[in-house]
């Protein structure tokens, strides 16, 4: 009996680590299996949002995501960026639904820091359950430029040109739509977002 | 304790070895001072000098050899492994194997193939990352006894002449004749990466530069292209900014640049 009492109780812990490791194998689906080849989450971008809060790109995966690329002192395009990803989100048939997960990260690695995303946030009434402003260092950048195929450039008086294109990531990082009309919707891009959010779910 | 002191001897010894044998692989690179020069491409879009901070330069481009050794240190980067958002398929194709350059392909030959992400991998691994066009444009407008050779039409007329030899010829193993600085290759072997390849936004279409397409190009919009007669660089300026990050090409390899030692580091 007391033999019997004390196997229980060796294989009473590595039974609590297997339960453990079970529940949270299944409550991570995203880490479930491995990034696929072809993900942006292979990338490592450490990212600092409007919050101060630390993240990485890739801790978006399980959920479809659409990326863009700005900086909150541009006055020509970037404001239209914002306005162009609020009109998708309003034509979106899952809006109701809760919407898709935006990012945007900023090309201004000097001078947007978490204050100025924060206030860049507030004037537009950006809704930060979804959306998130974000700045990464200025090698990061460029390579997160290159995965989403943004060209930009700053010049001398701390300006940036820049192409402008909205990404759409599925659960696991894959470009699944990407669209440079900027300043209206783009239907294909919407119907893309609501195809990824349907197959997720 | 009588047993200690060869002990040791030999691996003081094997650490020398290990020391030496580092030193003979470690790339070259040479000081640059840096300055103001004019750029084909303007810094502010329009007709400002570019500024360039002292820097350093990887004397040649990177070769078969030593890309070979950094894939097998970081085999994520063999051609059978690379995730397919850094690079394309044909990725390192003209090796014999992932592992092996085989006979066509010498060690001393520059490395081709590989794309932006395969190259900034690489310069990582030696402390360093790709230079900045203004970088490599500086570096490139020297020629062995002048600062500035560009404006001299017999220099300008040697560069091109490489552009009008066949691209399926063999490559030249790397270590041409040196410019000024000590720099070799950078005209006449290889197209190079540079790190901000997708910053250099040339507009397709001269026309359209007065008249900036605000949708597309924030701030001042389409870059206007300077010294139209340079087009030798001219022409790298359009390769370079046709590329995506993953491609590659039989005639694209790469060198590293690194900033310039600070005062204590010295």
């Amino acid at each position: 009996m007391r033999f019997l009492l004390r196997l229980m109780r060796a294989a009473f812990v590595p039974l609590l680590f297997g339960a453990a490791a079970l529940f949270w194998a299944a409550t991570s689906p995203a880490r479930g299996s491995e990034v696929p080849t072809d993900s942006l989450y292979r990338l490592d971008v450490p990212l600092v949002d409007q919050d101060g809060k630390g993240q990485h790109l890739a801790d978006r995966r399980g959920r479809p995501l659409v990326v863009g690329m700005f900086y909150t002192s541009c006055h020509n395009v970037c404001p239209l960026i914002v306005d162009t990803m609020l009109a998708t989100e309003r034509a979106l048939a899952a809006g109701g639904r809760g919407g898709v997960d935006v990012l945007l990260v900023s090309f201004d690695a000097s001078r947007d820091d978490p204050i100025a995303l924060r206030r860049a946030a507030d004037s537009r009434k950006l809704d930060l359950q979804r959306w998130t402003l974000a700045r990464a260092e200025p090698a990061d950048v460029r390579k997160l430029a290159a995965v989403l195929g943004i060209q930009y450039r700053q010049l001398d008086d701390g300006e940036f040109n820049h192409s402008s294109a909205l990404v759409l990531l599925d659960a696991q990082g894959r470009i699944a739509a990407r669209t440079e009309t900027i300043g209206t919707t783009d239907a294909a891009f919407i119907a893309a977002i609501d195809a990824t959010l349907a197959a997720t779910e | 304790m009588r047993h200690t002191f060869p002990r040791y001897a030999a691996a003081l010894a094997l650490l020398c070895a290990v020391a030496s044998a580092t030193v003979a692989r470690t790339a070259e690179y040479v000081a640059l001072p840096g300055g103001t020069f004019e750029s084909v491409l303007p810094a502010d879009g329009k007709s400002a000098d570019a500024k360039v901070a002292p820097f350093r330069l990887r004397v040649t481009p990177v070769t078969n050899g030593e890309f070979l050794a950094f894939v097998a240190a970081h085999p994520e980067w063999r051609r059978d492994r690379v995730a397919r958002i850094f690079a394309e398929a044909r990725y390192l194709q003209s090796w014999a194997a992932p592992d092996t350059l085989g006979a066509a392909v010498l060690p001393e030959q520059p490395v081709t193939n590989v794309s932006w992400f395969a190259a900034e991998a690489f310069c990582e691994s030696e402390s360093a990352r790709l230079p900045t066009w203004y970088e490599w444009e500086l570096a490139a407008a020297s020629d062995a006894t002048r600062v500035d050779a560009r404006a001299d039409p017999a220099w300008r007329e040697r560069i091109l002449a490489w552009y009008a030899r066949p691209s399926t010829e063999a490559l030249a193993p790397v270590g041409g004749e040196a410019n000024l600085y000590g720099v070799r290759d950078l005209h006449g072997l290889v197209w190079e990466w540079v790190d901000d390849f997708n910053a250099l936004l040339v507009s397709a279409d001269n026309r359209e530069q007065g008249d900036p397409d605000l949708l597309r190009f924030c701030g001042a919009g389409a870059i206007t292209l300077q010294q139209r007669e340079n087009y030798a660089v001219l022409m790298r300026i359009a390769m370079l900014s046709s590329l995506k990050a993953v491609d590659t090409t039989a005639n694209l390899g790469f060198r590293c640049a690194k900033p310039a030692p600070s005062e204590n580091t010295r």
